[in-house]
């Protein structure tokens, strides 16, 4: 990331201007030709330091009211196995292995699911538990209560 | 205002890829079948109540070069406002979610370098007095899944 990536990050990551030329837009607040710019986040996309260009939904105002964090204590040899397997789940968004701390956080295995009630999320719990059968040590589901914050990546300009 | 189908096309739509064009916005909504303006004054709203809460480049903060990582705290119930106030006030956190559990504040911290988030968690401790549990992923097996509206 050079001054000039900075610079147009900084520009973009509250959002692109809703106008009809949104480049042109940014570019000239960058004292930069929108050629330029394009070509830069172009080269972003694809090195993959933009993930993409889009929009992000409150998942509660969609409906999926019921949004857990459910958490999983599987066996450390285990875990790439069982993981992948969480992972390709359809209703699962995120899959991660996170580490434990012992003894009041025995979870290693993270997954995200997202319902419109909580029976659906039951259901989805009630797939994982017999998919991992004896090798879950135990689980929780942290339901979210409340957004606190959700702005996202913000970088100071230098 | 309750959402419409044309809301509902519009947020499937965007939730890919967005044109790096300079009429982006014509392009795709010549693909809804809409006129750009509607699409624009739509797109406004949707981000006014919030049914969006951002549009436009999803930046990798670890592909630049900085980290991410999952946080925990648990937070006394008569202390919580509080605690939001001071961790909320670091820019570097991303996102902070309330979770129906002991550890109940959950926030993502983004920062430029990896050294900046046990700065920024030793901070955190000091200005609260409560013990973070820093959750980077290990490992990831999976991210991604579009919320069809």
């Amino acid at each position: 990331m050079d001054d000039l990536d900075r610079k147009i990050i900084t520009a973009t990551q509250s959002g692109l201007p809703l106008v009809k030329e949104p480049y042109q837009h940014i570019a000239q607040q960058l004292d930069i030709s929108p050629e330029l710019l394009k070509q830069r986040l172009t080269n972003m996309l694809e090195a993959g330091q933009i993930r993409r260009i889009g929009a992000v939904p409150n998942h509660y105002k969609l409906g999926y009211t019921a949004n857990a964090m459910s958490v999983w204590n599987v066996p450390d040899h285990k875990i790439n196995e069982l993981g992948e397997q969480l992972g390709s789940l359809p209703f699962v968004s995120h899959c991660y292995e996170r580490p434990r701390f012992l003894p009041e956080w025995p979870y290693n295995l993270f997954a995200m699911l997202h319902g419109k009630s909580k029976e659906e999320v039951a259901q989805k719990v009630d797939q994982i538990v017999s998919l991992l059968g004896d090798h879950c040590a135990g689980y929780e589901l942290l339901y979210s209560t409340q957004i606190l914050k959700k702005t996202g990546l913000r970088l100071t300009k230098k | 205002m309750p959402m419409d189908d044309i809301d509902r096309k519009i947020i499937n739509a965007l939730q890919g890829n967005f044109p790096i064009d300079d009429r982006p916005y014509q392009i795709i909504a010549q693909q809804l079948d809409m006129s750009e303006d509607i699409l624009l004054s739509r797109l406004e709203r949707l981000l006014n109540d919030k049914v969006l809460t951002r549009f436009g480049p999803m930046y990798d903060i670890q592909k630049l070069g900085g980290n991410f990582s999952l946080c925990a705290i648990c937070v006394p119930e008569d202390r919580f406002s509080e605690v939001t106030e001071i961790v909320n006030g670091f820019s570097e956190v991303a996102h902070n979610y309330k979770r129906d559990h002991s550890f109940n504040m959950w926030y993502v911290l983004a920062t430029e370098s990896t050294e900046k988030i046990e700065q920024t968690n030793q901070q955190i401790e000091q200005k609260t007095g409560l013990k973070v549990y820093n959750m980077p992923k290990l490992q990831e097996f999976f991210v991604g899944l579009h919320f069809k509206a």
